[in-house]
């Protein structure tokens, strides 16, 4: 049982060390700041605190010191500085080390501890600035009511209203209630006119100024109130104002005429609107106002009561995601029987289940879903301990790291990074001095970006470093016999040359990176993870890779088509549009595989020709038009069917070199469809009609 | 003179192509379906029937008449597939063998099982195990661990064959 606790300690310890690594780095950056010393102090605390209660006395010895040190921080005693930090970095590691049982060398340790002894008998001093405080409300979660009255002719200043309220809801939760009790009769409706005004419920963090600029240049042709209306200190418990309260409030409503509806024992809003006092909608804005109060503030006694997350094994969470899967298959056998034993009741249960499953679905996946941030955390130590060790000053930047991406997806990712960062560190950037001599900062940049692409996840590796050097990628290629010395190659096909096994352009192996073997593990799992590496660089001015990831592994969205007996699907992410192409269209390319859509030239794959499926097509055959990369490419089918949520299964062992097609689902009636692979397809067909048959 | 590989008595399945009857270590046999809806993966040999659902999950399926080199034929009633569990690589794979039609389940002592012969069978003499006597008759043990190991089984390979 001990063992047990023990173990969870060890997890929970580890995490925090984590945590409190990410923090101390930030620190090495923003030294005044407290919130990231009461942090460390926190983890320290807890490292501690739970240390004595499992038997881990030599980390309480040692935490103690530092704990000690920390404090005096947090009491303006003591200053941050980078030995300090660089110490407690070293602390970290033999706190882990003392973690997994092992015992470090005890006179590092003695070591260490008097040099934190020192730090604290050294001279204090300093106190810290406190910060100014110009916007009261920034930084802290403030409910606003946002009144917003556009005149009318604000249609003429060229603003879209529907776009400011985008812009407002990028700010935080928020709520918005449409009035539209100004609206004229239809026959006096001036088109050009705006008669729609909107009350917004929003709770951010911004303060009012950023709620401000979002109006900033309708000023003059609308109406703005602004209203706090509720903060983190006001809420005691979850109710919130009554109805009447907030109607009078808002001066909806006077005073007398609630009390005597309140007299009446029916619904307020019902009695008010009944009665003609109050629009509807008035009403329905002040409910969703108490709505969004409650909730907000629901959210926040549950964060600070710390119940919000519980902590589940993982293989439960793929079990899950495993059920939820067979769930959707007989999910889509059920439409597919309703579809044909045409029954009212019958119809309306499976459209249910149909709804009920894609919210299963989603719901399911997003508990998979993980920010990339704590990935992203980890890469400071390692930017940190490679610069020192390269004896190059780096700074690692971050960009995006609120990005979900799935567990599986992060797990895998990890990897590849570390790679990218080491080689963007090693060869892209340059020494200090070479740096200084070149006119760019002495410290080196390495920025790490996520965001989101669709139904993909973009992850740039960019570095202000030297940049690749084509021309040098290119002979080495030609040395190696990967390409034959005049062939015509654009800038990014020889950049990815790098990506070939055993392919190094450094001269000499260090220990970081130089041995050829890295980028081609790093292009493999990507691949294996469905993803594309694209490579940029501006000789002299740095480097930008950039990893193309699908959002989830397991369940998409997908169009099913068929040609001849075959089902296939296409993931839904890379479907552009849907055209016909009739015996007319193909008469018209003179035997050429091109259709215009939409006054562009858009190359096609008949996939009938190209699996080799018996039979002729029909007289009208469809195009799914898709985009790869840049270009558009269309794969001609012979029906499209519909849309398909994709269970996607693996092909197995056997099929591992077929590219075209990247899994198999099964579909309603139990038969297995394969899942198309476009990129692949095109690069085929591309590889296909270069070589003459 | 070589010695049958096989020293135990053992429970052997057996199925029927072209005539010639086919035994395999029942242990390996996980169950025998009836004949359905093959799914052809495209760019691949012929004997690569396509792929089936198996109560979800997917499963290859080789035609064992292809594979054998045997002519090709129409499926039948009796027409099913036997899904195997197989050793790849370290993994334990599942695999359904396509074949003209199961026999029966017997048991064998090492003592009526002769090695294979070197000449005078079809069949690559890896893929025997050795040859069993069923009144007067001999059926043909298979290893379908190397019928199916992975380099028996490359697409790739095979795709490349059969366009040179």
């Amino acid at each position: 049982m001990k063992d047990k606790h023990a173990q969870v300690y060890q997890q929970e310890a580890s995490e925090l060390l984590e945590e409190l690594e990410a923090a101390l780095l930030e620190l090495k950056d923003d030294s005044t700041n407290k919130e990231l010393i009461g942090r460390i102090f926190r983890a320290l605390h807890t490292i501690k605190g739970s240390g004595a209660m499992f038997g881990f006395d030599n980390i309480v010895s040692f935490t103690h010191d530092i704990e000690n040190i920390y404090d005096l921080i947090r009491n303006n005693k003591l200053k941050v500085t980078d030995t300090l930090t660089g110490l407690t970095l070293d602390a970290c590691d033999i706190i882990r080390d003392m973690l997994g049982g092992g015992s470090p060398d005890a006179s590092i340790r003695q070591a260490l501890q008097k040099q934190f002894t020192q730090l604290i008998s050294g001279p204090a001093d300093g106190q810290s600035g406190g910060s100014s405080d110009e916007d009261r409300h920034e930084g802290h979660e403030t409910t606003w009511r946002i009144r917003f009255r556009p005149r009318q002719d604000i249609f003429a200043a060229g603003v879209n209203p529907v776009l400011l309220l985008a812009e407002l809801k990028d700010l935080g939760p928020c709520r918005i209630t449409a009035l539209t009790d100004d609206i004229p009769m239809l026959e006096d409706i001036d088109p050009e006119s705006c008669y729609i005004s909107w009350d917004i419920v929003l709770t951010t963090d911004q303060g009012e100024n950023a709620i401000r600029d979002v109006f900033i240049f309708v000023e003059d042709r609308c109406d703005l109130f602004l209203e706090v209306i509720d903060w983190p200190t006001l809420a005691d418990d979850n109710s919130y104002k009554k109805l009447g309260e907030i109607l009078t409030e808002r001066g909806d409503i006077h005073p007398n005429t609630i009390q005597k509806a309140l007299g009446a024992q029916k619904r307020l809003g019902e009695i008010l609107t009944s009665e003609g006092h109050v629009t509807p909608e008035r009403i329905h804005s002040a409910l969703a106002e108490q709505e969004h109060v409650r909730e907000m503030r629901a959210r926040q006694s549950a964060a600070s009561a710390g119940a919000a997350t519980i902590r589940v094994p993982a293989e439960r969470l793929d079990t899950l995601v495993d059920m939820v899967g067979e769930l959707v298959t007989v999910q889509s056998r059920l439409s597919q029987l309703a579809e044909r034993i045409i029954d009212t009741d019958l119809a309306l249960v499976a459209e249910e289940i149909e709804r009920l499953t894609a919210v299963l679905r989603d719901n399911t996946m997003s508990i998979r879903m993980l920010p990339i941030s704590n990935t992203f955390s980890k890469f400071k130590r390692l930017v940190y301990d490679l610069s020192k060790e390269l004896g190059k000053d780096v700074r690692l930047i971050t960009q995006g790291g609120e990005t979900e991406l799935d567990k599986t997806v992060i797990e895998k990712l990890n990897d590849p990074l570390v790679h990218l960062i080491r080689n963007s560190i090693d060869h892209g950037i340059e020494a200090p001095d070479i740096r200084a001599a070149g006119g760019k900062p002495r410290a080196g940049m390495v920025k790490l970006s996520a965001e989101h692409s669709g139904a993909h996840v973009l992850i740039k590796i960019e570095d202000d470093g030297a940049g690749i050097d084509a021309a040098r990628v290119r002979r080495r290629a030609v040395e190696k016999n990967l390409l034959s010395p005049d062939a015509v190659l654009s800038e990014t096909e020889i950049l990815s040359f790098i990506l070939a096994p055993g392919f190094s352009l450094s001269d000499t192996v260090s220990s970081v990176s130089g041995r050829g073997v890295g980028m081609d593990v790093v292009k493999k799992s990507i691949d294996s993870l469905g993803g594309t590496i694209e490579i940029a660089s501006r000789p002299g001015a740095g480097s930008t890779i950039t990893l193309k990831l699908p959002l989830t592994l397991a369940i998409i969205d997908s169009l099913l088509v068929k040609t001849g007996d075959s089902f296939f699907v296409v993931p839904l992410a890379s479907v552009e549009e849907c055209v016909e192409l009739s015996r007319a269209d193909i008469e018209q390319a003179h035997g050429r595989h091109v259709i215009t859509v939409r006054d562009e030239i858009v190359p096609y794959i008949p996939l009938r020709k190209s699996f080799a499926i018996a039979g002729a097509p029909p007289e009208i055959e469809q195009i799914i038009i898709s985009s790869v990369g840049s270009e558009r490419i269309g794969i001609v089918v012979d029906q499209v069917v519909g849309e398909h949520q994709t269970v996607i299964k693996n092909l197995g062992k056997f099929y591992r070199d077929i590219q075209e097609v990247s899994g198999a689902t099964i579909l309603g009636d139990g038969t297995v469809a394969l899942i198309l692979d476009v990129a692949k397809l095109a690069a085929k067909a591309e590889a296909e009609t270069l070589v003459p048959a | 003179m070589a010695v049958s590989k096989i020293t135990e008595t053992r429970q052997y399945l057996t199925f029927k192509m072209e005539e010639e009857t086919f035994a395999l270590d029942v242990g390996k046999v996980r169950e025998i379906l009836d004949y359905t809806n093959i799914t052809k993966v495209p760019r691949t040999p012929d004997f690569m029937k396509g792929v089936i659902n198996l109560r979800g999950s997917v499963v290859p399926v080789v035609d064992m008449r292809l594979k054998f080199n045997m002519p090709a034929q129409e499926r039948t009633v009796d027409t099913c597939i036997i899904v195997v569990e197989i050793t790849i690589e370290d993994e334990q794979t599942v695999l359904g063998a396509l074949v003209d039609s199961v026999q029966e389940v017997f048991e064998l002592e090492p003592a009526q099982v002769e090695p294979a012969p070197r000449i005078g069978t079809k069949l690559n003499t890896d893929f025997i195990l050795g040859m069993g006597r069923r009144d007067e008759r001999f059926v043909i043990i298979l290893d379908i661990d190397r019928v199916f190991s992975i380099e028996e089984l490359d697409i790739a390979a095979a795709m490349t064959e059969a366009t040179s």
